[in-house]
């Protein structure tokens, strides 16, 4: 196959999620686990023998969330918590929730009492990553989460399975980092829309699949001559960038996601994992060694100079902030970033984002005259 | 010589408070910014001058002088839809003056996220802008109806911590029986300080239930001092002694209908929403906000503190809030709630609907809501506040006739 067939084979993928996951079930054999954002040792899913798969929210109308949380809470988790009280989620075997900020703590104690199916499993993060407790405390979260994905499948999660698995997810994250860098060689055929639905495709497929399929994409892509496109190189950062609308903007105007500094996107794969220790001990170092992200806390905060040291690195034009309403960790972390961008002279363009929004014309406009403004 | 008011002793205590800080900054001590449920034991012990950045909002808030302060945050990028202190906060580590009271910039940050997350976020800037080390203690969420053994040797381990970057920046070892000490006069205060706000119990209430609000300033600042155990002990005696006359909240008013009062206060309309109450003969008896200060723990070891300060509802289940504010409801006699939805504060109100289903399924208790924020005047509409209350006055008569005929 071509490698344009096969680029749109999986953002195909990843544009219907609930189409994708319900072929994954069958074609895998196995039952499924819902994830919500933000970061989650997946492999312990795995490794039992049972399918993670993403859940961002996603436009919808809401009337059953309204009984549960305000209006100004975000809209993934909002929506979210809509869809289980409507019982979108009943096909899910479980779903497993972390707590990376006041709102998800709030969500996990409604759904507590809300959701009755599927199962909730709770994972609790440490917010301090520094102390010498902080290992003990994700490895306790990691063996419980383990426990209880052993009750619902009725067997064992033994040492080898989760070394398989951390091996799986290994490539996958390796075929990630590929992909993300191919960009700069290939930013039509990888333009801001494609790329972001083929990384989606991967919250609702089978690893092993996905990552089998994604290499076959990049050696077929390598195959071919290397592109340029015209529009302005930019770093975005933030949650994540959706709807799929606001990506076709960038396409329009020849954008090139250079690289990403987006929790649904690299900051997943970026940090490499340990060499040495347990499976369990490379999980929760990897979350302990993720830098320059919104939702741990972070000693001397190196958002800033992390997105300063990439424009560099990629001779990037500026960086787009894309910025979830009601993300209060995000909108914390944006004067600090903010100034450090500016007294480096690194442009930025700022996107208040509602998933929501039934328009995204306004942004549109911004993103036309973001380049014009570069000349671009 | 007759004895000092509580109200005078809190008035001084408050003075005393800021002045010390400055004296303290200007003497080249250090200064300590912190939240106000973190263990101030561990800096009352090594002798630090600590103030509070969510008093100091609260008290730029009453003074409505929140604006100019969160304009200026707002213009270096801080959005509109974050935490109102930490906006005032933030704008006052530029503008560094108020009207209302001042506090030196800090040497060190001291944060515990029992409070929220938020805190974390907003102690994670000010380190970094102001160049100012930060130790941060952290509780987690507990998806259950206590605090687990692994959150428990979790934040004892960072109490340790803490206790080392504190040696290393003051340069002085710990002294433990000072600490231990600390730990005796906090636990003591806090118990004054229950026992005073249990009185309301009583019917009728000898205590104005707004008077919490402007107690729980000291309670967050005096609680590890002498002073604090103090003041809280002789607000108890008066209180008693109202109680054993019978007297109500008011001289000049009947306590007609009890509350409770769920969310911080709406410090810039603290007094138009306490006379619209008043008003209407309502008085706020409970609020499930000021028994956060009720830290009650065994003193043999930091165990036992950590448990303490890992359990504040916030990081609790909802089935442990749920029993919490039904018992409140149940112990303080109250008709009704009053629920402020403070765009400030996600983590308290995001469990608001439920708790107003809860009072009204397990004890037949109304209860309204209305839009508010703890210093950002523009959210407020006094208008909508008082149909609100009205409405509940409304549902709160129809209740006790309902119960009369019983």
């Amino acid at each position: 196959m071509k490698a344009a067939e096969l680029i749109q084979a999986l953002s195909d993928a990843g544009r219907t999620p609930k189409q994708t996951i319900l072929r994954s079930i069958q074609e895998s054999g196995k039952r499924p686990v819902g994830c919500f954002p933000i970061y989650l040792p997946e492999e312990i899913i795995y490794a039992a023998g049972l399918l993670p798969v993403g859940l961002w929210g996603g436009k919808t109308s809401m009337t059953e969330v309204d009984r549960y949380i305000q209006g100004f809470c975000c809209s993934i988790m909002r929506a979210d918590m809509e869809l289980a009280l409507r019982g979108a989620y009943n096909f899910l075997e479980a779903i497993v929730i972390p707590t990376y900020c006041d709102s998800m703590k709030s969500l996990l104690a409604n759904w507590g009492i809300a959701v009755k199916t599927p199962k909730t499993l709770a994972y609790i993060i440490p917010q301090n990553r520094y102390s010498s407790g902080s290992l003990d405390f994700i490895l306790y979260q990691n063996e419980a989460l383990r426990t209880s994905l052993s009750e619902i499948t009725g067997r064992p999660i033994t040492e080898a399975d989760l070394e398989d698995a951390f091996q799986l997810y290994e490539q996958y994250r390796a075929a990630m980092r590929r992909f993300v860098a191919m960009v700069n060689d290939y930013p039509v055929s990888l333009n801001p829309v494609n790329r972001h639905l083929v990384m989606k495709a991967a919250w609702f497929m089978d690893k092993k699949v996905y990552t089998e399929k994604l290499n076959t994409l990049m050696d077929a892509l390598l195959k071919e001559p290397k592109e340029t496109e015209t529009g302005p190189r930019v770093i975005p950062t933030g949650l994540m960038v959706e709807p799929v609308k606001l990506l076709e903007a960038f396409r329009e105007n020849h954008f090139v996601f250079v690289e990403d500094d987006l929790a649904q996107e690299s900051r997943q794969f970026r940090t490499p994992s340990r060499t040495t220790g347990t499976v369990m001990e490379k999980l929760a170092y990897r979350l302990m060694d993720l830098r320059g992200d919104t939702f741990f806390y972070e000693e001397n905060k190196s958002r800033g100079s992390r997105l300063i040291e990439a424009v560099k690195q990629h001779k990037a034009d500026g960086v787009v902030v894309c910025m979830y309403k009601f993300c209060d960790p995000e909108e914390f972390d944006y004067p600090i970033y903010k100034k450090e961008l500016e007294e480096a002279h690194v442009p930025i363009l700022y996107l208040e984002i509602d998933p929501q929004m039934d328009s995204v014309e306004q942004l549109r406009t911004r993103i036309q005259s973001f380049a014009e403004m570069l000349n671009k | 010589m007759e004895k000092q008011s509580s109200k005078q002793m809190l008035n001084d205590i408050l003075k005393r408070h800021y002045e010390d800080a400055q004296k303290a900054k200007a003497e080249g001590r250090p200064v300590v910014w912190s939240t106000s449920i973190a263990p101030q034991e561990l800096l009352e012990a090594m002798d630090l001058t600590v103030v509070y950045p969510e008093n100091h909002a609260a008290a730029i808030g009453a003074r409505k002088d929140a604006p100019r302060f969160i304009e200026n945050a707002e213009s270096e990028g801080y959005s509109a839809d974050i935490c109102s202190y930490a906006r005032v906060n933030m704008g006052y580590a530029n503008i560094k003056h108020s009207d209302a009271a001042d506090i030196p910039m800090p040497d060190l940050l001291f944060c515990c996220s029992n409070i929220c997350y938020t805190a974390i976020k907003w102690y994670e800037n000010l380190s970094k802008q102001l160049n100012v080390p930060l130790i941060m203690i952290d509780c987690p969420y507990n998806y259950s109806y206590s605090v687990t053994p692994a959150a428990v040797a979790y934040i004892k381990a960072q109490l340790l911590d803490a206790i080392g970057k504190l040696e290393e920046f003051t340069g002085r070892k710990m002294d433990w029986d000072r600490l231990r000490e600390v730990m005796r006069i906090s636990n003591e205060t806090a118990m004054w300080w229950k026992k005073a706000t249990d009185l309301a119990m009583a019917k009728p209430a000898p205590v104005s239930g707004f008077d919490l609000f402007n107690y729980m300033a000291t309670i967050v600042c005096v609680r590890g001092k002498q002073e604090g155990t103090e003041l809280f002990k002789r607000w108890y005696e008066e209180l008693e002694e109202r109680k054993a006359k019978g007297l109500g909240p008011w001289d000049n008013a009947e306590e007609k209908y009890r509350i409770l009062w769920d969310g911080i206060a709406c410090w810039p309309y603290l007094a138009t929403t306490y006379k619209i109450l008043k008003k209407n003969g309502i008085n706020m008896v409970t609020s499930t906000y000021p028994e956060s200060w009720t830290l009650l723990y065994e003193l043999s070891d930091l165990a036992g503190m950590a448990k303490a300060y890992g359990s504040i509802y916030a990081s609790l289940s909802m089935e442990y809030a749920n029993d919490r504010i039904v018992t409140r409801a149940r112990n303080f006699q109250i008709d009704g709630a009053l629920f402020h939805s403070n765009r400030s504060c996600k983590g308290m109100d995001f469990k608001q609907y439920e708790f107003q289903r809860q009072l009204e399924s397990e004890l037949g208790i109304p209860s309204t809501i209305f839009d508010g924020d703890q210093t950002d005047p523009s959210v407020f509409s006094e208008a909508q506040y008082e149909t609100r209350v009205q409405a509940l006055v409304e549902m709160m008569e129809e209740r006790k006739q309902r119960e009369a005929m019983k």
